[in-house]
């Protein structure tokens, strides 16, 4: 019997043949905690009388969702963060460089075939480089620190194939808020999904991660892509060495829980409205809302190619009166690339306020929290209700294009209009 | 283990942002502290409310969204006995289970909000004494019993110096 991606990667690393429903005890081969997630690891890595980290070249402390610090209390903790990567040897990622999710997939650590927890639940993004990445908890990331090892059921798969290419105005990010709205938040509960085909593969590496981000918003354990000669250019110009990994396809015979297919040439631009990930509607369904604060960053939509997008738009354009306009690079390595290529000046000048690289506006920790009754519009992955710090606040979700698009407008408006 | 008390009902996608909000999560590691806004961005009162041994009983999907393990912590230490739910989300289920919060899927359809609930962990059965039914429980995966019977994953590791599922 044939098998899936996952299934292939888990019986690599578990040493056996993984069959969807068993128990596996697999090795990782990377390892990541933010600062929301990495304290409490600390804590059980103590708890569980660890010595030693398994392997420090392989383990990676975050400081990104409070960054800089902005109270005592989280000051604490980050020296914490920062006395342990110290006294075990790991990597840690200081304030400034950016969203655990972009210095991970930036730092050529792994790829095709890997398998990588992270103590943040997106971190099934690096799926997107035909990797099985997976969100965990603190104290499952502890015993992984210990022991290079962490249990897992294999998950049954979804095999979600999109043919067609996207249109003008559409991108990765209208795709994956449609899918989700389609499959909805539990949709993929314990489940793995693949996602193939020609709109996939006509995405840019950037794209794709934004479509493996957002896997969880269907409560899947991962969300995993095939590798091609754009994933090896992507590990080649971040340092990885392509030959180090073994792309892993789906067999023919592979068995699905489910196979789903759409057609995508037809797609329009998408939003999720307050206070659910899967309330997807299309986007000119609201066009006309009033907007307070538009939001571009986050490991959903906080890429070069993003942020690009954005500055095609407000290129000679100003954000209007009524709306601001908060940028965040996903890291310090986009951040420098937006200002030499220009970016963050055309930002800047129509009036936006570009933050440091980071998770705070997004999930309410630092900078941007919006007043109550405010409409935010946004390219995070989540807009549950009190997500950016006030449960009194409406979020929308959408791509990078429409955010910008309604800091121009004032309001939800097409962004095709906008984009040449 | 035996655990008796109120149910506080709970729709369906409960999320980790509802049990504790990101802006408090990462203030301090003192979950008494952080227990005080369980739930407090669907209800305001909820911590109040509670009292020690009650039951959360929600829908499907309970506990999707972040990783962040201070939401099952802060459940225990609101005093919740156990979670009820028709489904859990992935992270949230081994969380709760490495932390050693009873979470038991069965249908909540049959639970109001201030039924008092009696739950049988090791006989596997939820009984609604308000409306005289008993609810069957789904049983914990073998490997999760495991590490429950251990008193959570650090009390596991620490007592077999790493997995021991064999």
């Amino acid at each position: 019997m044939g098998q899936t991606i996952i299934e292939k990667i888990l019986s690599r690393a578990s040493g056996k043949k993984a069959t969807a429903g068993e128990i596996v005890v697999a090795k990782v081969d990377c390892v990541m905690a933010q600062d929301g997630t990495a304290p409490l690891a600390i804590q059980s890595f103590e708890r569980m009388e660890g010595k030693r980290l398994f392997d420090p070249e392989r383990v990676n402390l975050v400081i990104d969702h409070s960054a800089p610090s902005p109270t005592e209390g989280i000051s604490n903790l980050h020296k914490l963060m920062r006395d342990f990567a110290r006294e075990h040897g790991c990597r840690l990622y200081d304030i400034g460089d950016g969203v655990c999710h972009q210095v991970m997939v930036e730092s050529g650590k792994f790829g095709p075939g890997s398998v990588v927890v992270g103590a943040d639940s997106h971190t099934c993004t690096y799926g997107a480089l035909n990797a099985f990445a997976t969100g965990v908890g603190s104290t499952d990331l502890a015993a992984a620190l210990i022991s290079g090892q962490m249990w897992f059921k294999v998950p049954e798969t979804i095999r979600i194939i999109c043919h067609g290419v996207l249109p003008r105005g559409v991108y990765a990010k209208d795709l994956i808020l449609y899918l989700i709205g389609d499959l909805t938040a539990d949709g993929a509960t314990y489940k793995a999904v693949e996602y193939v085909g020609e709109a996939i593969s006509a995405l840019s590496q950037e794209g794709r991660f934004t479509i493996a981000n957002m896997a969880v918003e269907m409560g899947a354990k991962a969300g995993l892509m095939e590798a091609d000669e754009k994933t090896f250019a992507w590990l080649a110009a971040h340092g990885g060495n392509p030959g180090d990994f073994a792309p892993v396809n789906a067999d023919p015979d592979a068995v699905y829980a489910a196979v789903k297919e759409y057609d995508v040439a037809g797609l329009e631009p998408q939003v999720a409205k307050p206070h659910r990930v899967d309330n997807v509607a299309p986007l000119s369904s609201v066009a006309g809302l009033k907007i307070d604060q538009a939001f571009i960053g986050t490991c959903t939509n906080g890429r070069l190619e993003d942020l690009r997008v954005a500055a095609g738009i407000l290129a000679g354009r100003k954000v209007h009166p009524r709306t601001r306009l908060i940028v965040a690079p996903a890291s310090r390595r986009i951040y420098l690339a937006a200002l030499r290529e220009g970016i963050l000046a055309t930002l800047v000048e129509a009036g936006a306020a570009v933050v440091t690289p980071g998770c705070g506006p997004c999930v309410g920790t630092h900078n941007g929290v919006p007043a109550d009754g405010e409409v935010v519009i946004s390219t995070a992955n989540r807009n549950f209700r009190g997500r950016m710090g006030n449960r009194n606040a409406e979020i929308y979700l959408a791509s990078p294009a429409a955010v910008a698009a309604a800091a121009v407008a004032g309001e939800i408006v097409d962004p095709r209009e906008f984009v040449k | 283990m035996r655990l008796q008390g109120r149910a506080h009902k709970f729709g369906n996608d409960i999320n980790t942002d509802y049990i504790i909000s990101g802006k408090y999560k990462f203030k301090t590691l003192d979950m008494n502290e952080l227990a005080k806004h369980v739930m407090e961005d669907l209800d305001p009162d909820f911590y109040q409310k509670i009292r020690p041994g009650d039951f959360i009983v929600a829908g499907t999907n309970f506990g999707c969204g972040s990783s962040r393990e201070q939401a099952p912590l802060v459940i225990k230490h609101a005093r919740i006995g156990a979670v009820l739910a028709k489904s859990f989300a992935r992270i949230f289920f081994r969380n709760a289970i490495n932390t050693g919060l009873p979470v038991v899927e069965c249908d909540t359809d049959q639970i109001e909000a201030g039924d008092e609930i009696v739950l049988d962990l090791a006989a596997g059965v939820c009984e609604n004494r308000t409306r005289g039914v008993t609810i069957p429980v789904k049983p914990l995966p073998e490997v999760m019993l495991r590490i429950l019977q251990d008193g959570g994953l650090a009390a596991h590791f620490k007592k077999h110096g790493g997995f021991n599922f064999g």
